[in-house]
């Protein structure tokens, strides 16, 4: 009876979120349409933005190169040139809106209006502009050869662990250039300090940890950053996102990790938060307190995130390859050979 | 003499047209089909690209769809036109368009000219493998399957189902014994002719028509009617997953398609460039004459079958997070918790440290903090002392620390002061070796300066707290290696108990302890357990300690620090 009683909530809690997009779409602007462009079959990329120039230009290269054929951007009220700069790309299409971040669930749903419109039956990927996807063989194998192998398996959803990158030193000792490669400076992370527990309506994992859950949340560890995600999914128009893309409904899509005790082939997001930019980011984001649904909670975090901190420590781990990933555990080939 | 190639070609036309001028311009004739389905368009440019081949042909092209007759009438067609054009050719090998050369050319043709008479071909009788995915194995042979499996799914099914229930069956030609293998094949001039100029092909082909997935029986059973030797294997790598899907191989498999030896391999990712540039060319030319050993690879992929079946120990992320009774190993590696010992012995750690060369941490557990080795406030992997974050969630704690540090075994002190959130866990955990001394947390609150009245309220505390440790380690579904000894029985004779633990965490080899820890001074601990029992509490854990024996305790551990024994 309980079951049945968190399904049918669950439910409605999806048909909340699928009216509460198309309520929001008329806060979307179309700036650029180029979804004509978009053939069946393409993999789509979705993502909100509010300026990201410095990160664009090697996130658009990085996921082109990965076989992404088109990208839907929301862009936030950017003052930094991002709109301009997105416009100009030939497979962008580009959405703007200067109405609440927060309200509007942290973009998901403009974001989920999008998918409903141009995403049914095409494999999603929904990153920010500081998350780069690495999975099993992703030097020698497109993202179309895995969601190929996914359909074969009949997953419609990939999992990813989300990775915080740091530099050694403070963190605006190195400049970044816009385009350059965000993992020679970012070049470090934390390699298994991750902490793991199932949540039992989602039936989502809940994963923390890394340098953010050591550094920052020492006093209250349930407040830190949830690093699970799922950014891959072969969309269809009765899907949402609850809280970014840490979860979805339904909640059978959330399933990404296996309970039987083999392995799903999962990846990971190498999130680029912490390039010299971010201090500045975070007085900022303080003053707008449109992250994190308790904003007044995270002003410590905020505060000494300004105050460029140092995340390196003699154990810290410097990245490599995907491999080197899969033998730290933190992620795995399954049986994607 | 030399080698026929008989390609089936149905897409990435470019890749097949590369390996179809490898194989000719190495003196191999090729007979190409290619799937009507192929656009005229695409396949006009596809002819024109290859025109300039004097050795390779096209045949009348066929609608080929998987798992129906029309895949084996390509090949017949294509294998007549092979006979018929090209005299010379002795062994006619039967490839895809993703299939791809490993080994130069030449060391086929040589390889096959050695053995004139063989015909490499898998053949197995249904009984006798364990092939088929998805339950339809004998009844290929007697079953009908007039409808498409592909795009009809649901009469297909429902037609099966309908004539097991009516109990139909068909009946084998006299004189076939139903076999299959791999569809891709290499027979002799004599044994091919035989199966396409056979008085009988009418019969056989009237009743491979109707059987499912001829391409992996037709020739296999007819091979065995007319072979004079056959070789029940392919010469062709091919693989496939759990689900009978073939496998691709992609760039990063080179290394692995290098050392399997084998002459051909399919299924190869069009795209794969490293791999058409290193195979597709003549500075291979290393006279190897190794036999093709498809076992190097089968045993990568039956590590990717285990994971697929089992999945890596104690590992709790992203990919895996397996229910109660499901992890195949609580945690990733062996480790020792000693309860009671450090209260015991002075410098018990270093000792255990120096004895068995292993990672010996403090009270992980603690609740002021995590008491890493060296006190140490991130350890590897970057886990943080904090004691916040490790209740947090202590079990992906305790996995994470045995994880980060395999390879060297880990050791931590444990006793009732503890957090006791992960006693079930590591009761449950088989790579844990659990060695308790019960009640010698008591020596503690001997030696502390404290008011008396304190020292019984945690006594009293204490000793709760350690019987239910004690019951959940007494439980049956403990799968820890479990030691219990009561205080009194463990200082009458420490040394027997402490070489059975070392001897199992056997990071040395088995030895002799020479050196012993050094016992605290328990003199006077009998009367202050006295003492205890006088205020009312009743101290049973440390087991029976007579208020006048420690006399003759102590000075006997002291006397013997170095044992010869």
């Amino acid at each position: 009876m309980r079951v049945l009683l968190t399904a049918g909530k669950l439910r409605w809690r999806r048909r909340k979120f699928l009216f509460r997009a198309y309520r929001k779409r008329r806060q979307l602007k179309v700036l650029v349409d180029r979804t004509g462009q978009i053939r069946p079959k393409n993999i789509l990329a979705f993502s909100t933005v509010r300026d990201e120039i410095v990160r664009l230009p090697y996130f658009l290269e990085y996921y082109r190169k990965l076989g992404v054929q088109h990208f839907l951007f929301v862009d936030n009220n950017s003052s930094d040139g991002t709109t301009e700069y997105l416009k100009a790309q030939p497979d962008v299409s580009l959405w703007s809106t200067d109405h609440s971040y927060k309200l509007a669930r942290f973009g998901v749903d403009w974001l989920t209006w999008l998918q409903i419109k141009y995403g049914q039956d095409h494999w999603c990927l929904t990153v920010d502009a500081d998350e780069i996807l690495v999975y099993p063989h992703c030097d020698t194998r497109p993202l179309s050869q895995m969601t190929k192998w996914l359909d074969e398996t009949n997953r419609r959803s990939f999992g990813a662990i989300m990775i915080d990158m740091y530099p050694k030193g403070k963190l605006n000792t190195n400049t970044y250039k816009a385009g350059d490669d965000p993992f020679a400076i970012l070049a470090w992370f934390d390699a298994f300090n991750y902490f793991v527990q199932r949540k039992s309506d989602l039936q989502c994992l809940w994963l923390q940890g890394g340098v953010r859950f050591r550094h920052f949340f020492k006093d209250s560890p349930d407040r830190a950053p949830t690093l699970n995600k799922i950014p891959l999914v072969k969309w269809s128009r009765r899907y949402a996102y609850v809280n970014s893309t840490h979860s979805i409904l339904p909640r059978r899509l959330n399933h990404v990790y296996d309970e039987d005790g083999v392995e799903k082939v999962t990846g990971a997001l190498l999130h680029t938060k912490f390039l010299h930019i971010v201090a500045e980011k975070s007085r900022e984001e303080r003053r707008r307190r449109e992250h994190f649904a308790n904003s007044d909670l995270y002003d410590a975090y905020y505060q000494s995130l300004s105050e460029n901190p140092n995340f390196w420590d003699e154990d810290s781990y410097a990245y490599r390859d995907w491999r080197q990933l899969v033998e730290l555990q933190l992620m795995s080939q399954g049986d994607w050979r | 003499m030399t080698v026929g190639i008989v390609m089936l070609v149905h897409t990435a036309l470019d890749r097949a047209a590369e390996v179809a001028r490898h194989w000719a311009s190495n003196g191999c004739p090729v007979v190409i089909h290619a799937d009507k389905r192929v656009s005229r368009p695409d396949y006009t440019a596809f002819v024109e690209e290859l025109s300039d081949l004097p050795n390779l042909k096209f045949s009348k092209r066929h609608r080929c769809e998987w798992g129906t007759w029309s895949i084996v009438g390509a090949a017949q067609t294509a294998c007549e036109l092979m006979l018929s054009s090209f005299e010379d050719v002795r062994h006619v090998y039967l490839a895809s368009g993703s299939c791809m050369p490993l080994r130069p050319v030449s060391e086929l043709v040589d390889y096959l000219a050695a053995r004139p008479r063989v015909d490499f071909i898998e053949s197995a009788t249904t009984q006798d493998v364990p092939w088929t995915v998805g339950g339809l194995d004998s009844e290929r042979f007697t079953l009908r399957f007039p409808f498409s499996w592909k795009r009809n799914r649901y009469l297909f099914d429902r037609y099966v189902r309908m004539q097991r229930r009516l109990g139909y069956k068909r009946r084998v030609p006299l004189g076939l014994v139903p076999h299959m293998g791999s569809q891709w094949w290499c027979l002799t001039r004599q044994t091919l002719s035989a199966i396409l100029e056979s008085p009988d092909r009418k019969i056989y082909e009237r009743y491979f028509r109707r059987v499912w997935i001829p391409d992996e029986s037709y020739f296999q059973t007819l091979a065995r009617l007319y072979s004079v030797s056959i070789e029940s294997r392919s010469l062709t790598l091919s693989k496939f997953d759990f689900q009978g899907k073939p496998h691709i191989f992609y760039d990063d498999h080179l290394q692995l398609l290098r050392r399997s030896d084998c002459f051909v391999a399919r299924k190869i990712w069009p795209r794969a460039n490293r791999l058409y540039a290193t195979f597709l060319t003549d500075s291979l030319a290393v006279q190897r004459r190794a036999e093709p050993n498809p076992g190097k690879i089968d045993r990568i992929f039956a590590k990717a079958v285990d994971r697929r079946t089992r999945g890596r120990p104690g590992l709790y992320m992203q990919s895996r997070f397996p229910n109660y009774g499901r992890e195949n190993g609580v945690t990733s590696a062996p480790y020792s918790v000693f309860a009671g010992f450090s209260d015991l012995f002075d410098g018990f750690e270093t000792w255990l440290a120096k004895t068995t060369g292993s990672k010996v941490h403090g009270h992980l557990f603690a609740p002021q903090e995590v008491e890493f080795s060296g006190k140490q406030e991130i350890y590897l992997g970057c886990l943080s002392n904090s004691a916040a974050l490790r209740d947090y969630n202590p079990y992906s704690f305790l996995n994470n620390l045995i994880w980060n540090t395999r390879g060297e075994r880990q050791c931590l002190q444990f006793g009732p002061a503890d957090n006791q959130k992960i006693t079930s866990h590591i009761a449950r955990d088989p790579n844990a070796q659990i060695s308790v001394v019960t009640g010698a947390w008591s020596v503690r609150l001997f030696h502390s300066n404290s008011n008396f009245s304190d020292i019984r309220k945690s006594a009293a505390q204490l000793q709760k707290i350690e019987s239910e440790f004690l019951d959940v380690l007494r439980a049956p579904a403990t799968k820890a290696r479990v030691r219990i000894w009561t205080m009194a029985e463990f200082v009458e004779s420490p040394m027997e108990p402490l070489q059975s633990i070392i001897d199992e965490i056997g990071q040395r080899g088995p030895r002799r302890l020479t050196e012993a820890p050094k016992m605290v001074d328990l003199s006077g601990f009998g009367q202050f357990l006295q003492n205890l029992k006088n205020q009312g509490m009743h101290p049973h854990l440390m087991g029976d300690f007579p208020a006048e024996s420690q006399k003759h305790q102590t000075p006997q551990v002291l006397s013997k620090p170095y044992l010869v024994k």
